[in-house]
């Protein structure tokens, strides 16, 4: 049985090819958030649209909502905004943007040219909300329950497919 | 025309390639002396097809012809000729012909210097290396090709990646390819010696001089990339433990561990299983760095362009290489003999145990950047591994090795005594000792760590030193030249190259211990100070060459008053490839110091003022140095006399004579 | 005479010129916290361009956090209690330097199991061997040859 030994640097091989497989279909960028069931972080900023109105996160409890970071400047979000503005038709739940690192007259300009899906986007020009967040690029969307806990953060445009997959489903059972 | 040329020449090449794998070993395995002569012209052939395809390449590049979807992606009109022969190996699909035409010059090297081999053997090495070409070609011919064409053809390119254009781009991708890719010649000798089952001494001695060449250009082509990395990338840093620097240095470190174990085998006949397994680790590291850069399944600063597509062919390739060779192994070795005896404490012991440090520590770096992947793929978490783990990891594993190296050469072969070994070497050790424990005060500052970097490289001298004294004293000629020539190169290699290790720890040591960093604000007329060193900033004056703009500052250095240079760092922003200006910092280098400005961005604060980054880097060119003296001392291993075969005859075959091995 | 009054009239006339010379101010209002935030900058990963460490990148992200740092820097926090602030947000992927904890052991151990498990195999296998060859006698030959050898060996010095 000594012959086993000298197999052990094949069997080693094997797992490690197993790993690098593996590896082959996940990104190796993507930096999944520490927040997943943990209370969404508080907030309290003003409107885009409304420099006097504000909210706050304490406001949102009580119900399910999306809430989609996005800014003017950010070409992806150009992609997924269609997908977000016919997904709000539907009214499952209300989406509320984080209006990130942006001024209030680009926002403003590009919602109208685009479509606005939004109940309001919330302005955060320095990007603070967002560091609270764990936002790192732009697009991000985070779905958050009525207890405020967060449930889920989609990395990336939202595509059709991701929200028939993966959202509306968890929205479905959150809601139940 | 040129291009299709060039696809043709590899598709012909392949078919060669595949002679050239399967029948020399078919021929070897069966005694059919006609399929076995195959193998040198088909391997002469392969290589002009190869060489036929870069030329190809090449001469489209140099054309501008931007119908060639290769071309129009790394070059432009205005880009400078050296970089446009460069652009070869400036993306993907370049690179990976860099590699097969590097793999085919290794396998003409082959076919020129084995007449010394029995015919069976080249046959099976070239066979092997042969099919390797095979993998390689498919991998180009069907997922890689440099040679696809895109009409309408674009009126300019994309240009090449700014980073890459700079000096350091035409040296260090070729000088690092022929020592990764050269691994393949001692892998291929190891699965010959397995496949033909004549695994002994003279195995040994003939995979050696083509170990330590590839050897040396891995470690000159490290060198360079982190030489390069120094000046380019604006921060001073020259190595960074990204994953594809990992890549390259894990075969390095098999390599080095590849070396001194066939060196044991060689003299003793003893652990030629081991050795083999160690040829195919080395070559696997290669491998596995070729498919870690391509694969998209790390990041990296160096990574080409991911697609999973590609990384599935890889790791497919991989698995048939690493897992075949491992598994012709797993088969043939139990039968392999024991050698020759040694005692616990002999040079060969030295040597294996030089062995378990290097490989322990490749593991240690393999460890480090696959385990993000590892826990990813296990759904447990994402984690990040960086320097601070490697500095931690890596030093207390290579230490003991450090250590070694100086008690090693002067053991004995078979039975070395340590006490003897301890009365020769007291001086060397208390001298060092003390002087590490002096030189940090006189640096300006004590620091422990200091003191046991400085300690180990001076030991090592030192030790280096007694050694090479005992070695000439003895002889019957007088005058150090004449003795120093007397000497066989293989040992004055070994001295050379363990030296320029000592240069390099030192270097390494005294920039980390004592490096210093500003960033500062300045505006015109505004000094900043450094140690002894003043700089005062007169400005930024802006300019345009072959195809970028650039910003030139100018800083007026003196020291303890007295006007030494003008530095002129630069920022280039490219027209084409627009992105992020590129930072050329300015070096003044010195023996024992570096000075380094970078220019940062544009302060706001007045239209003049900038943040600049000045840097002083004590005896940080010692570190390339020292690599430098450690290649030195492997090409002069290469030219011992013993490597040198006029002629072959059966004598030549059949028993190194006594002689030869006795000097070594 | 001459000269020297002009070398003196040109110091007189250059010096309200060279008074706006200075020494160039470091980069951030407070050195000690400056240094404090780039050292422990050095260890994080800039998550937008993530072969840099956040010291060195010159992502908005990357500015926006180095901020982040040097005010709670200067409201007191630890370099622990900012790395926790780090991580609690982005999770463990943004330190460079690993912790420790129960799925990060092999890692961090492993090199030393390796090194000694590695010392400890090389030890068993050479006694193995030792046993294995001392039960093998030479034969005649090959026992002319050794003596031949040794006698060699010993003339050298090394």
């Amino acid at each position: 049985m000594r012959y086993l030994r000298y197999l052990i640097p094949l069997a080693a091989f094997v797992v490690l090819t197993g790993f690098l497989m593996k590896g082959l279909w996940m990104d190796p960028h993507t930096v999944p958030s520490p927040l997943i069931d943990k209370p969404a972080p508080e907030f309290r900023l003003t409107q885009v649209a409304d420099p006097g109105k504000s909210i706050g996160r304490d406001d949102m409890l009580g119900k399910v909502w999306l809430l989609n970071v996005w800014a003017s400047w950010c070409v992806s979000c150009r992609e997924e905004h269609p997908v977000l503005v016919e997904f709000a038709k539907t009214g499952m739940v209300p989406i509320y943007g984080l209006d990130y690192k942006d001024t209030r007259d680009e926002a403003l300009k590009w919602l109208e040219r685009l479509g606005n899906p939004y109940q309001a986007s919330l302005f955060d020009p320095d990007g603070r909300v967002g560091i609270d967040y764990g936002v790192y690029g732009v697009p991000e969307t985070y779905v958050i329950d009525r207890t405020g806990t967060i449930r889920y953060k989609q990395i990336g445009p939202i595509t059709p497919e991701i929200l028939h997959d993966k959202i509306v489903p968890l929205l479905r059972k959150l809601n139940a | 025309m040129i291009a299709e040329l060039g696809s043709f020449s590899l598709m012909v090449a392949l078919a060669v390639a595949l002679v050239q794998g399967i029948l020399p070993i078919v021929g070897a395995a069966r005694g059919n002396a006609a399929w076995m002569r195959l193998a040198r012209p088909a391997a002469r052939a392969l290589f002009v097809l190869v060489v036929v395809a870069a030329a190809c390449l090449v001469i489209s590049f140099l054309r501008d012809d931007f119908s060639v979807v290769y071309v129009a992606t790394n070059s432009t009109r205005a880009l400078p000729l050296r970089y446009k022969v460069a652009a070869f190996w400036g993306g993907h699909e370049g690179s990976m012909l860099l590699w097969l035409l590097i793999l085919s010059f290794w396998m003409f090297a082959v076919s020129l210097f084995s007449r010394h081999l029995p015919q069976e053997m080249v046959a099976r090495i070239l066979g092997v290396m042969g099919l390797i070409a095979v993998g390689f070609l498919l991998f180009i011919l069907l997922t890689s090709s440099p040679f696809e064409r895109l009409i309408p053809a674009p009126e300019e390119g994309r240009d090449l990646n700014p980073l890459l254009q700079d000096p350091g781009m035409v040296a260090h991708p070729p000088m690092l390819y022929m020592g990764y890719v050269g691994f393949s010649v001692a892998f291929a000798f190891a699965i010959a010696a397995l496949l033909g089952g004549n695994l002994d001494a003279t195995w040994a001695r003939w995979s050696r001089p083509w170990t330590t060449v590839a050897w040396s250009f891995l470690t000159l082509g490290i060198c360079l990339g982190s030489a390069w990395a120094y000046y380019t990338l604006g921060w001073g840093g020259w190595w960074f433990w990204d994953p594809v620097e990992n890549a390259s240095f894990m075969p390095w470190l098999a390599g080095t561990a590849l070396m001194h174990s066939l060196a044991v085998t060689e003299k003793r006949g003893g652990f030629k299983v081991w050795t083999v397994l160690l040829a195919i680790f080395a070559f696997s590291l290669s491998l596995l760095g070729t498919f870690l850069v391509r694969s998209g399944v790390l990041t990296s600063v160096h990574a080409f362009a991911n697609d999973p597509r590609r990384g599935v062919f890889i790791l497919l390739f991989l698995s048939i290489v690493i897992g075949g060779s491992l598994a012709l192994y797993a088969w043939r070795a139990p039968k392999v003999g024991l050698g020759e005896r040694f005692e616990l404490i002999s040079r060969e012991t030295m040597l294996l145990t030089n062995n378990v440090l290097f490989l322990s520590a490749a593991g240690a770096v393999l460890l480090g950047t696959l385990y993000p992947l590892f826990l990813d793929a296990l759904g447990l978490s994402k984690i990040s591994v960086g320097p601070p783990y490697f500095d931690v990891v890596f030093v207390p594993l290579m230490t003991p090795g450090l250590f070694l190296m100086g008690i090693g050469p002067l053991a004995r072969w078979k039975q070395a005594n340590l006490p003897e070994i301890g009365i020769r070497l007291k001086w060397a050790f208390g001298v060092s000792l003390i002087t590490a424990l002096l030189l940090p005060l006189a640096l300006g500052r004590w620091s422990g760590l200091a003191a046991f970097g400085l300690w180990l490289a001076l030991w090592i001298f030192a030790a280096t030193m007694v050694n090479l004294w005992s070695r000439l004293r003895p002889l019957p000629v007088s005058g150090l030249v004449a003795r120093l020539r007397a000497l066989p190169l293989g040992y004055l290699g070994m001295l050379t190259a363990h030296v320029g290790v000592a240069v390099f720890i030192t270097g390494v040591t005294l920039v980390k211990t004592y490096e210093s960093e500003k960033d500062v604000q300045m505006d015109i007329g505004d000094t900043v100070t450094m140690g002894p060193y003043t700089f005062k900033f007169n400005g930024v004056t802006n300019g345009a060459r072959e195809n970028y703009l650039y910003a030139r500052g100018a800083f007026e250095v003196s020291r303890n008053g007295h006007v030494l240079t003008t530095m002129s760092p630069e920022k280039h922003q490219f027209v084409v490839s627009k992105g992020e200006p590129s930072t050329v910092a300015a070096i003044n280098r010195g023996f024992t110091r570096d000075l380094y400005v970078a220019l940062g961005e544009q302060d706001g604060s007045s239209p003049t003022a900038w943040v600049v980054r000045v840097y002083y880097k004590p005896f940080v060119d010692w570190i390339w140095g020292g690599c430098l003296v450690m290649a030195i001392g492997g090409v002069l291993a290469l030219s011992d006399r013993r490597y040198r075969f006029a002629r072959s005859t059966a004598r030549d075959v059949a028993e190194p004579t006594l002689s030869a091995t006795a000097a070594a | 005479m001459r000269r020297r009054l002009l070398a003196w009239s040109l110091v007189v006339l250059t010096a309200p010129f060279a008074a706006g010379a200075r020494e160039a101010p470091p980069v951030g209002q407070d050195p000690v916290i400056e240094q404090r935030m780039m050292a422990l900058a050095e260890e994080l990963r800039c998550l937008v361009c993530q072969n840099q460490t956040l010291a060195d990148s010159h992502a908005d992200l990357a500015v926006d956090l180095r901020q982040e740092i040097r005010e709670l820097m200067q409201k007191g926090q630890s370099d622990e209690q900012v790395k926790r602030y780090l991580v609690a947000r982005y999770g463990d992927f943004v330190l460079y330097r690993p912790p420790l904890k129960s799925t990060t052991w092999l890692l961090w151990f492993g090199p030393a199991v390796l090194l000694v498990g590695g010392l400890a195999t090389l030890y068993l296998v050479l006694l193995r061997r030792r046993r294995l060859l001392a039960a093998e006698p030479l034969n005649e030959d090959q026992e002319k040859r050794a003596l031949a050898l040794l006698s060699e060996d010993e003339g050298q010095p090394s």
